[in-house]
């Protein structure tokens, strides 16, 4: 049995077979390899009893299932008007420098992957970002350099 | 003009002076008759933005014969410049359970759902500690009803009501037809019960207040308070919770920072209001209404970065199922660049304004009928800023 067959096993054991429960098992392949590839996807569709094309639709749709490979940290910054008034724009500068990618791109060692998305939810305290599930708020370009450096020395 | 309200701080949801136990315990022991009764005097309406009676939701779906009926938490908040969910789900969570389980018995459900936004997983092991908490109170309390929170992955859509079923079912969070509403046909097809987090805390907290004491807050149309999630150019970010009924020009008073040059009340896909009607211009339904989403802009910036920010928003967000709002979203974001690069006349604007009004009559949802709020309010009130 393959690493993703033995995976999407054990989601679909923990959550259900219906497919009131694809949701979170689509999640919860992401949170194990940051994607999902074709061979996550036609694996759950024959886990669960579904076409591959319908699980593809569902992953499709949401932004955060994403279908493309992506780092191990995945930087969401917010784009949304009011977090633009506070300083986004700085903030972005300052994450393409320190990670030399354009925002869509992974870092060469599959790292980073810098995105941006729409409204958190943290307009009071922008600008505002989250790392994977994290949320980071009240950026500035300096903290912004010691959230990053802290992560790349963690391993 | 009609009757309007002083700007009131109100503290209702996030009060510590109240023990959720005993109000569930009470309202557990009271009939479905009494509790939809209370909310319908209160006049409660839904305080996610599209402001439905809470009284008149939970009684129809009383009604609904049905072998399974469900409650669900719409915590999928992501319209822009709101996020008071948030911190009522991280301050006040057992409320939020107890506002569900008074549902969950007068409609005579079994199951609850939270819907939490992908945005806000940060919340999500810490609520599920409080939630298991909160099963052991059911148990104490003899209630049979279990509550489960599942998770969003990234898109505004899903907020939409039959979107979300849709989304908890598996599928693409795609708007449904309207009709069936969900209080005949909801989750798999059952009747359902579903209500912003907000409307769920003031509805547990009706029951302990009375009807009658929420209604002498707030006008004829807006009973009580609301929440508010204020951005943007204050001195004074954050939430507040604020009786309605006061005009905008109170509310600048109070949050603006002197220079305040317009107002976008209810999110990207509400209303943006300019300094010369906030005299005349009452937040509330009988208004401009509100999720709660509050951005305030000083004179220093630009009303064409604001559209073309909600634009590209909404362009992203659109779920692409209709036409009108497809196609209609992208053309009004290649529309206003274009007229502001000069590659279209002034008049163009016109054009998209058509446009808006043949989105908000044949779209499908709220999402594709809302975007003629923003763009015919600001494009109106601030024309030579989409040019120059």
């Amino acid at each position: 049995m393959s690493n993703t067959q033995q995976m999407v096993k054990e989601l679909v054991e923990k959550h259900g077979r219906e497919r009131t429960n694809l949701m979170a098992i689509l999640q919860g392949v992401v949170d194990q390899q940051n994607h999902l590839d074709d061979q996550a996807i036609i694996e759950i569709a024959r886990e669960m009893d579904l076409s591959a094309a319908q699980v593809y639709g569902t992953a499709s749709f949401y932004t955060f299932l994403d279908i493309k490979p992506r780092g191990e940290y995945v930087i969401r910054l917010c784009r949304t008007i009011t977090c633009d008034m506070k300083g986004k724009r700085e903030i972005l500068h300052t994450l393409e420098n320190l990670l030399k990618v354009n925002i869509g791109e992974t870092t060469p060692d599959n790292k980073f992957t810098l995105l941006e998305t729409n409204c958190l939810g943290w307009c009071h305290k922008g600008p505002a970002m989250l790392i994977n599930n994290k949320a980071y708020t009240e950026l500035t370009p300096e903290k912004v350099k010691e959230i990053i450096t802290e992560i790349k020395h963690k391993s | 003009m009609a009757d309007t309200k002083q700007l009131k701080r109100v503290d209702i949801i996030f009060t510590e002076d109240c023990n959720y136990k005993d109000i569930l315990s009470e309202a557990l022991q009271s009939s479905n008759e009494d509790i939809v009764q209370s909310l319908l005097n209160s006049g409660l309406r839904g305080r996610g933005g599209a402001g439905f009676p809470t009284g008149m939701k939970w009684k129809f779906t009383a009604q609904e014969e049905s072998d399974e009926k469900f409650i669900i938490c719409n915590a999928d908040e992501g319209e822009p410049g709101t996020f008071k969910d948030r911190e009522i789900l991280f301050k006040v969570p057992f409320k939020v359970f107890g506002g569900m389980a008074v549902g969950a018995k007068v409609i005579g459900a079994k199951e609850g759902y939270i819907y939490l936004r992908g945005e806000y997983k940060f919340l999500l092991d810490d609520l599920q500690k409080h939630l298991d908490e909160f099963h052991n109170v059911l148990d104490e309390l003899n209630f049979d009803f279990r509550i489960k929170i599942v998770t969003g992955a990234g898109a505004y859509i899903c907020g939409e009501e039959s979107a979300l079923f849709e989304s908890m079912e598996g599928k693409r969070g795609e708007p449904r037809n309207k009709p069936p509403y969900p209080t005949t046909y909801g989750y798999k097809g059952k009747p359902t019960v579903i209500n912003n987090v907000e409307t769920l805390v003031y509805a547990l907290m009706i029951c302990r207040l009375g009807g009658e004491k929420f209604k002498e807050l707030g006008t004829d149309d807006s009973r009580g308070s609301k929440v508010f999630s204020v951005s943007g150019d204050t001195p004074i970010p954050g939430i507040y919770e604020l009786e309605l009924g006061m005009t905008l020009e109170n509310f600048v008073e109070e949050f603006g920072d002197g220079d305040t040059k317009s107002v976008q009340v209810g999110g990207a896909a509400g209303f943006c209001v300019p300094r010369k009607h906030f005299k005349d211009t009452i937040i509330g339904f009988e208004g401009v209404p509100t999720g709660g989403s509050m951005m305030i802009f000083n004179s220093s910036r630009s009303m064409y970065n604001v559209i073309h920010n909600y634009l590209e928003f909404f362009e992203e967000e659109s779920c692409g199922q209709c036409t009108p709002c497809r196609v209609g979203c992208q053309q009004l974001l290649l529309g206003v660049e274009a007229v502001k690069r000069g590659d279209k006349p002034i008049e163009y604007l016109n054009e998209l304004l058509k446009l808006t009004e043949t989105m908000k009559m044949t779209s499908k949802c709220g999402l594709g009928q809302s975007v003629a709020n923003s763009f015919a309010s600001i494009v109106d009130n601030f024309k030579e800023e989409m040019i120059y």
